[in-house]
């Protein structure tokens, strides 16, 4: 597939250079400033070379980037929250003109997901979104595989930063304040932890897990989750618990009661309780008991695979 | 009052010693039927490990009721047993269940109920221990089993508590939102613990 990559952070520089090992073209890239289209297909080093030397990705406006000739446009702009944008007018833009979809960006299937649903059915076009929840692990496509009617509830570890520091405070001791240094120094967290540590990245996700789930009978937005961070959960918390066999985790689920994000009491050795950045999701089946996928949540390379079979999957 | 069974493993061990060097004791009184409500973790073999205990010693079992398909509000499968014994054995068998790891919810005309575990954070301390506790029991049926305090750096700054409390079946829900009304009104955060209910 010929494929348009809007935004070039971590995701989708990683897109564009792994889409030929996937057999997938990249026509068109474009950051907030700049783009580059080539219908013979682009370059990575080349766009990438330029982006650190001049800070562009190539001559054209972003705009040339949404017209050009594509299969599926790969929107990988940062998540916005309310109206979603710009993120959710790129792929306006790719619908009316019954173009596929594929989301990394998190803000249009959560904030807007009705508003993208009636844009899909009007258009000859499909919107995936398996890199928005859960980086490389399979989520999305395990429901769709399994029936959104088949599972329960969706509950787990969805945001790498908050579940490392809150691990690394329980297994060192160490005080919220020190762990998150820690992190930001290690390129876990980043400089700006608030997104990741206020709970809002993994209720996005819930939220996200929610509308699928509910397969259209009910459709959730941020507003509508209960949701919780980790700032104020001091060291002797983790204490306290440990001595109880116990840990703390930023738990999220996505139930027939709503969504809901916050740190809970999980036994140390349970399923749930995973360590460092790891992700974790498990789902309750009608027939099948409880499911789990674990792996890594998020990642320029782990995310692009997620994408990328995304769009093998329009095939 | 749900812990009065539970809290007498001397009088238990008594009875056992006793029955041990005065076996005339063991048909003293007459059999009685008693049912015993347990829970169950999902895996092979608990059931039967569960029932090993109340044969061993001296129950008679009388029928099982294995409610699988129904869970109780912690994941686990309710089974209730009807055992004929005599009196005095019967707080035997409830401390070799409890021994061998089965929760028991309720012997008898007891009902033990549930435990709840959950984490106070905040500043716990001065804004009155005492009272929060209080409170939390008088606003719901709920009784303080266990309690750690962990304050590393003193009065006046973000500090834990551990509860663990007693309650009754089913009623988990109404103690968690009272808990919660009670911390929000004194700036504190609760670390519910994770139930898994199933539909």
């Amino acid at each position: 597939m010929r494929l348009a990559v809007i935004g070039v952070g971590a995701v989708g520089r990683s897109v564009v250079e792994l889409a030929p090992e996937y057999g997938h073209a990249v026509v068109a890239v474009a950051d907030s400033q700049s783009s580059a289209v080539d219908p013979g297909g682009l370059d990575a080093e080349a766009v990438f070379d330029r982006k650190e030397r001049e800070g562009v990705v190539g001559d054209g406006a972003p705009a040339d980037a949404l017209a050009a000739d594509y299969d599926a446009l790969v929107e990988a702009t940062p998540t916005t929250l309310g109206d979603a944008e710009p993120g959710f007018s790129h792929v306006r833009a790719a619908l009316e003109r019954d173009r596929h979809v594929v989301l990394a960006n998190k803000g249009p299937v959560a904030e807007r997901y009705a508003d993208l649903r009636a844009l899909e059915a009007e258009s000859a076009g499909t919107v995936q979104f398996e890199a928005a929840v859960g980086g490389a692990i399979p989520i999305l496509s395990t429901i769709a595989d399994f029936g959104p009617g088949q599972i329960t509830a969706a509950r787990g570890v969805l945001n790498g930063t908050a579940n490392f520091i809150l691990s690394r405070m329980a297994a060192e001791g160490l005080g919220y304040e020190h762990v998150l240094a820690e992190a930001q120094d290690l390129g876990v967290a980043e400089a700006d932890p608030a997104f990741d540590v206020e709970g809002t990245d993994a209720a996005l996700k819930f939220v996200i897990l929610a509308n699928v789930l509910s397969d259209g009978e009910q459709v959730y937005s941020l507003d509508d989750a209960e949701v919780e961070g980790i700032r104020s959960i001091p060291a002797s918390a983790l204490d306290l618990a440990a001595e109880d066999g116990r840990t703390v985790r930023l738990i999220g689920e996505a139930t027939a009661d709503g969504v809901r994000v916050g740190p809970r009491l999980v036994p140390q050795h349970d399923a749930l309780a995973v360590t460092g950045t790891r992700n974790i999701v498990q789902f309750d089946t009608v027939h099948a008991g409880q499911l789990h996928l674990s792996g890594r949540g998020a990642g320029g390379p782990e995310t692009a695979t997620a994408i990328l079979s995304d769009v093998t999957r329009l095939e | 009052m749900s812990d009065e069974a539970a809290s007498t493993p001397d009088a238990a061990n008594a009875d056992g010693d006793a029955a041990v060097s005065d076996p005339e004791t063991d048909g003293g009184e007459r059999p009685q039927t008693h049912t015993i409500r347990l829970e169950l973790v999902d895996k092979p073999g608990e059931l039967l490990s569960a029932l090993h205990p109340i044969a061993e010693n001296g129950g008679n079992l009388l029928s099982i009721f294995h409610e699988r398909g129904n869970l109780t509000p912690r994941g686990h499968i309710p089974v209730e047993v009807d055992v004929e014994c005599p009196p005095d054995r019967f707080e035997t068998i409830v401390e070799a269940l409890r021994e061998e790891g089965v929760n028991v919810i309720q012997a008898g005309a007891e009902r033990y109920g549930e435990e709840l575990t959950l984490l106070l954070v905040g500043d716990i301390v001065d804004t009155d221990l005492s009272d929060t506790l209080r409170r939390i029991e008088s606003s719901t049926d709920a009784t303080l089993a266990d309690l750690s305090l962990s304050a590393p750096e003193g009065r006046g700054s973000a500090s834990s508590a551990r509860l663990r409390l007693a309650t009754r079946t089913g009623r988990t829900d109404e103690v968690f939102a009272h808990v919660r009304d009670i911390a929000d009104e004194k700036g504190l955060n609760v670390i519910e613990p994770l139930v898994e209910v199933s539909e």
